[in-house]
């Protein structure tokens, strides 16, 4: 069963706002009956241009209906530009989160709000105008651009999560992990991210930092999984340990080593470390 | 709140009577059936007696009869137990309705390099006979095929489908994991090498399931280990699942007939209701070869897991093969298998009932679920565009 909070449960068995409004000013429509889920959103503006009702119709699982409920409340008595700022997040942190494998019914609320506002505006758009980059959803490249800058994605199992896109005969993966590596890289060049200076240490610091990395970071964890480490010798940017416990006899005793203690030496102490493994 | 409980497909409730034979096995009598002394060997009776229960159950031999952890061990054993023994053979023909006990093994050996057929099938959930002819070659190690359908409850037929199999001498295998105790089994008649059963959806407690491997078949034990069950699955016996499993066959086979018959009606019953009274509503699969407890409807136009947890507010307890249950984003591979149109895979659910089930119970759901149904279309875009194109809003 789904671990959805009280808000989610409160907002599928009494959704607020459901119905369709005649003659709105705005109307947006998203998914499709093969896709699993669906909304379509109206909604009406009173003299100051605010939004003074907003209906919605959902097909969809609980969260679908929930997030479509959660999108109504959020987005009454709001001016359509600030309508337009709300994120799929928005929707998500209102309903105290959703379960992340749900979080494409959050984007979906999001989707049909900017279906709406472009209506509303006059502006035409369509699916026909952009890449359809996965064929069993019908997700274009655009939104799944947009989900990727909105909420931080970094792996196509993330962009099926939030978008579905990948979630069927998973023919568009390539496709979505190069979307990915073009996004990250803009988003990289826009926003450099702040590379700590590591100041260059004495050896007598550096032999002091990686004992304090090892004792602090760890050890802990590798005790937690029923091993232990010994520091044996360090040479240079070379750090020799040992293995003990129930790490030396796991398979991936080698992987754990090379990818975890190597990854921390590296995130506290240097660039440069090398952990090598020792038998005792 | 009370719990009307039709997810029998699922999982069962132990019968008092199972429980009650068990409870001494885990305290009193502790012993280990292959100890030498009275206080093992006393126990070794005990199992024993079980094993000739599940095999008068079966219409098998004592000797044939393997206890193992569950359905899912029973069906890897039996697979690979048998490509084991056949190591110059590597194709393997399944259907692609099968339990991922099956259906996942199968994939994880296309990965290591053998050859699948997976046999489909029509609009009803019914395999195509010729298609399997057509796939059977000398290259063919097993055959393995379900028994009935977990989801839409139809039945396959195993006996004319072992015909085909054996006259080309090829190992044949069966899931029969929800077909034991709905529908008769006699492995004296039958043309199977091998059948699948677990424990928890025939009133024994999960965590036990049983291999039938008939006289002369070649197999290879999945798990190794000690002598146990002849050296065909290494272990020391779980002795008080054992003894629980004796008893829930026992049971199953006295119960049999009013399965077919009193279960069997309160389905009817349920299905004939639901159909009249939501339009709009199909049911998923075969309706004559078809397990006795078992209905899989679709509801048009709405979405399955909001049904299930509106009737579970109600303390109703079903399952769904939509997409949204799941975790994954496509309706369930079974629906999709059989070409269940997409305004309909989205919106089903499967009603398994038991020998426990109450007419009361029934007409509990028959209240409840129509304005359950009503209250999703009136959510639902798609509700209101149909009833338009028909002219009727
Ligand atoms: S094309 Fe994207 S999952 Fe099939």
């Amino acid at each position: 069963m789904w671990d959805y909070t009280e808000k989610v449960k409160d907002h599928f068995l009494n959704p607020r706002n459901v119905g369709e409004i005649d003659n709105p000013d705005g109307a947006g429509e998203v998914g499709s009956l093969a896709c699993g889920d669906a909304l379509r959103l109206t909604f009406k503006l009173d003299e100051k241009k605010r939004i003074k009702d907003v209906k919605f119709k959902t097909f969809g699982c609980a969260s679908a209906i929930a997030s479509s409920s959660a999108l109504t409340e959020i987005i009454k008595g709001k001016t359509v530009e600030e309508a337009a700022k709300v994120t799929n997040q928005d929707i998500a942190n209102y309903l105290g989160g959703l379960p992340v494998e749900k979080m494409h019914c959050s984007v979906m609320g999001r989707e049909a709000l900017e279906a709406a506002i472009a209506n509303y505006r006059g502006q035409k758009v369509t699916k026909e105008d952009f890449e359809v980059v996965c064929n069993c959803f019908g997700v274009t490249d655009r939104e799944i651009t947009h989900a990727i800058r909105e909420n931080d994605l970094k792996t196509v199992e993330q962009v099926t999560y939030y978008t579905k896109a990948g979630g069927g005969c998973g023919q568009c993966h390539p496709k979505i992990e190069a979307i990915i590596e073009k996004v990250r890289k803009e988003m990289d060049k826009e926003a450099p991210p702040p590379k700590p200076e590591k100041k260059k240490l004495t050896n007598i610091q550096k032999i002091k930092l990686i004992e304090d990395t090892l004792g602090r970071e760890i050890i802990p964890a590798l005790k937690a999984d029923g091993g232990d480490l010994d520091l044996i010798d360090i040479e240079g940017n070379k750090v020799y340990v040992a293995l003990r416990g129930s790490c030396s006899f796991c398979p991936s005793a080698e992987i754990t080593l090379k990818q975890y203690v190597e990854t921390k030496l590296r995130e506290f102490v240097s660039d440069d470390i090398v952990v090598e493994e020792v038998r005792p | 709140m009370k719990t009307v409980y039709v997810d029998n497909n699922a999982t069962t409730k132990v019968a008092p009577e199972v429980l009650e034979v068990m409870l001494p096995y885990f305290s009193e009598y502790y012993g280990n059936p292959s100890s030498m002394h009275f206080f093992g060997g006393q126990v070794q009776k005990k199992v024993d007696e079980a094993r000739e229960r599940v095999a008068d159950f079966l219409g098998a031999e004592p000797s044939e009869v393997v206890f193992t952890s569950c359905g899912t061990e029973s069906d890897n054993a039996a697979i690979l137990g048998t490509l084991d023994s056949y190591t110059e053979k590597r194709h393997l023909i399944s259907t692609r309705v099968e339990h991922p006990a099956i259906g996942n093994v199968a994939t994880y050996l296309g990965r290591k390099g053998y050859r699948l057929s997976e046999l489909s099938v029509d609009r009803e959930g019914r395999l195509d006979l010729d298609d399997l002819r057509e796939s059977l070659t000398d290259e063919t190690a097993l055959v393995t095929i379900m028994y009935a359908n977990n989801e839409t409850g139809v039945i396959f037929p195993i006996e004319e489908i072992g015909e085909i199999v054996k006259a080309r001498g090829i190992s044949f295998h069966s899931d029969a994991v929800q077909a034991a105790g709905k529908i008769p089994l006699n492995m004296k008649k039958s043309k199977l090498d091998m059948l699948s059963i677990s424990g928890h959806k025939l009133h024994a407690p999960k965590g036990i399931g049983v291999l039938y491997i008939r006289k002369g078949t070649k197999f290879s034990p999945f798990l190794i280990g000690g002598h146990q069950e002849k050296g065909r699955r290494g272990g020391t016996e779980n002795v008080p699942y054992i003894i629980g499993l004796g008893k829930a066959c026992e049971l199953a086979k006295r119960h049999l007939d009013e399965e077919n018959t009193k279960v069997k009606a309160l389905r009817d019953y349920l299905e004939a209701k639901i159909l009249e009274r939501i339009p709009n509503t199909l049911v998923n699969g075969d309706r004559v070869h078809r397990l006795p407890n078992t209905v899989s409807v679709s509801f048009e136009y709405v979405e399955g897991e909001s049904i299930l947890l509106l009737l579970s507010d109600l303390g109703i307890c079903a399952s769904s093969g939509s997409a949204c249950t799941s975790g994954s984003l496509e309706p369930s591979h079974v629906l999709r298998a059989m070409g269940v149109p997409f305004t309909a895979a989205h919106g089903s659910i499967r009603f398994s009932l038991s020998i426990y089930s109450t007419k009361e119970e029934m007409d509990y759901i028959i209240e409840h679920l129509p304005p359950i149904i009503q209250r999703l279309r009136d959510i639902s875009p798609f509700w209101k565009d149909y009833l338009k194109s028909q002219g009727k809003a």
